[in-house]
């Protein structure tokens, strides 16, 4: 390919980030399942940074399961979140910054529905002023959480303690990205890098000393597919879309994935805990399973925060082995501390230890 | 009686999602759901396309509505730029109004959804409520998160979190008085409607399956849609 050619195919899959006063929005899956990433995502960017990040107490969900799970007309969906937005434009901000990849997408697309049906934007106008007599502006730039760690990963690694370095021989960790759909495979033009070659994580991994794994599944779905999972019946097109995705990657033996979806890696991290009870088989090397890790906890481990106090204790496969092999230091004595370091339960053997 | 083509093309999701489909099959070839269910993506739009009445109605109240997981790769591949995921949020979104879901097995599983997701939503302002998602109905969680949920206040607390508490934070309360907004939103804009039209044809079916139905989440009802399947759903 042309030189030129290329550089004006990815300058259609650049886009602008915003880079101080954010307007943050939490997740649901998040949340409740990696809580120590958002608070490790607020420590850097206040505390490592140096940014203005606001919270809004008054902020909910963006209602985005509930709209794909089907219970929620398109209409209700659209007048929550023109409500998230004129909580952001009575607090002063005009960058919304999502923590979740379903609600990243859901912002965009209600945005860009607003924009090519101009009339539901009214509509949405009218019944927000109804429900709640308040009134809304778009906000100028929507940013996932991820796209804004792309943008200050070399500021990152600038204050780095660690690389993703395998100390022992001094090679980059080989380290599978998985990309949450709702990201890109909507609006291509919206992600860094597009749908195919998605660049927000691949970034990230490469200024911090690792290697992208490539294998024939990367760009497979995890399987949450919402009503996929949240159902019992259903929940077999769940952990069968996994274990596609662990099967493609395993021959290329890689030392961890890193995500950016909050709900992708509660899937890849307990599905495996699943497999290996179900089917006797793990995925990583020396009969473990393969770390997951979210974008904000990789940061922090580069950074030199705690292990315990970015949440990895939460995670079911452990993350002890990549520790010791990136050299990070941590006290096996605290992980299963609460607060203060009171001593609490520790959690019951599973038939394998991943 | 209504012609379904017309009310299904009055929805935006209609209109972004499918134009003339040249039936190549793409959206097939990536789709996750059609490497597990019988579920063909390509038919989707071949039947909305044909305009048939019938062929549309039988759709509405079929199986195969229910197996799309919305991952949207679809959107991705397609030559043309059709969505078989946004026809299908219309197609359900059509199958609730009219009452349909609740003739398909997959479809009125829709019932337990509105009581766990919807209820959280309205009541709570999350989707997801710690408190709500046990081992017992989620038992691939494991023995992890078996421990968070035994010491949640204590591991919630060590990793900065605020669990209902007042101010900012991880799992705060929302305020009573945005709650009330949101509470607003949800009348106006015609989720309880929708609500009330999942119970209420859900209490019928119900009736007609001889299972016991009541407010609460364990009753014959909400445990055999959660958990049962049997028809054979699988891809061929």
């Amino acid at each position: 390919m042309i030189l030129e050619g290329k550089k004006a195919i990815w300058n259609d899959y650049q886009k602008e980030i915003a880079d101080d006063k954010l307007y943050y929005v939490r997740s649901c899956v998040r949340q409740n399942f990696f809580p120590g990433a958002e608070t490790t995502f607020l420590r850097i960017m206040r505390e490592v940074l140096g940014k203005d990040v606001f919270e809004h107490p008054c902020h909910t969900s963006c209602s985005g399961i509930g709209y794909h799970s089907d219970l929620l007309p398109l209409e209700t969906t659209m007048t929550v979140v023109a409500r998230q937005f004129s909580l952001m434009n009575e607090s002063g901000y005009k960058n919304l910054v999502p923590s979740c990849i379903t609600s990243f997408g859901l912002y965009t697309e209600i945005m860009d529905t607003w924009h090519h049906f101009p009339e539901t934007l009214e509509k949405t106008r009218k019944q927000l002023k109804e429900a709640t007599g308040r009134t809304f502006e778009i906000p100028e730039n929507v940013s996932h959480a991820s796209d804004v760690f792309y943008k200050f990963r070399k500021e990152i690694a600038a204050k780095s303690q660690f690389k993703l370095i395998n100390k022992h021989t001094g090679k980059p960790l080989k380290v599978v990205e998985h990309i949450g759909c709702h990201y890109a495979k909507m609006f291509p033009s919206k992600g860094v890098g597009g749908a195919e070659y998605p660049h927000v994580l691949v970034g990230m991994v490469e200024d911090w000393g690792g290697e992208i794994v490539d294998y024939p599944e990367r760009r497979h779905c995890c399987g949450f597919g919402f009503r996929q999972y949240l159902v019992s019946a259903n929940r077999g097109y769940s952990v069968t879309s996994s274990r596609k995705k662990f099967e493609s990657m395993q021959p290329y033996q890689p030392d961890m994935i890193i995500t950016n979806c909050p709900g992708c890696p509660m899937f890849l991290d307990k599905w495996q805990y699943t497999l290996s009870e179900m089917e006797g088989k793990v995925y990583g090397k020396d009969g473990r399973g393969i770390p997951v890790f979210t974008f904000e906890e990789v940061a922090g481990l580069m950074l030199g925060f705690d292990p315990w106090d970015i949440g990895l204790q939460v995670h079911q496969v452990g993350c002890e082995a990549i520790l010791d092999k990136i050299g990070i230091p941590y006290d096996p004595a605290k992980k299963y501390d609460g607060p203060d370091g009171k001593k609490l339960s520790k959690p019951m053997a599973a038939t394998f230890n991943l | 009686m209504d012609n379904l083509f017309e009310k299904l093309s009055k929805d935006v999701r209609m209109q972004e999602g499918l134009h003339a489909c040249m039936n190549c099959g793409v959206c097939t070839a990536i789709c996750p759901a059609a490497e597990i269910y019988n579920y063909d993506p390509r038919i989707i739009c071949d039947t909305i396309q044909s305009r048939d009445n019938d062929e549309i109605e039988a759709l509405l109240k079929s199986e195969t509505i229910w197996y799309c997981g919305e991952c949207m790769s679809c959107k991705t591949r397609c030559p043309r730029g059709n969505t078989v995921g946004l026809i299908i949020i219309a197609l359900r979104s059509l199958s609730q109004e009219l009452g349909y879901f609740a003739e398909s097995e997959k479809g009125r599983q829709q019932l337990f959804l509105k009581r766990v997701i919807g209820h959280w939503m309205l009541e709570k302002g999350y989707c997801l409520y710690l408190e709500g998602i046990g081992t017992d109905l989620y038992p691939e969680q494991g023995p992890v998160w078996d421990w968070i949920q035994e010491n949640y206040r204590d591991v919630f607390a060590r990793l900065g979190a605020n669990y209902q508490g007042d101010g900012t934070g991880i799992l705060r309360k929302i305020p009573d008085e945005a709650m009330a907004e949101i509470q607003s939103i949800f009348k106006t804009t015609g989720a309880i409607d929708r609500f009330e039209q999942i119970e209420k044809v859900s209490t019928e079916k119900a009736k007609q399956m001889n299972l016991k139905l009541d407010d609460t989440m364990a009753n014959e009802y909400i445990g055999h849609i959660y958990t049962q399947t049997e028809k054979n759903h699988n891809a061929l």
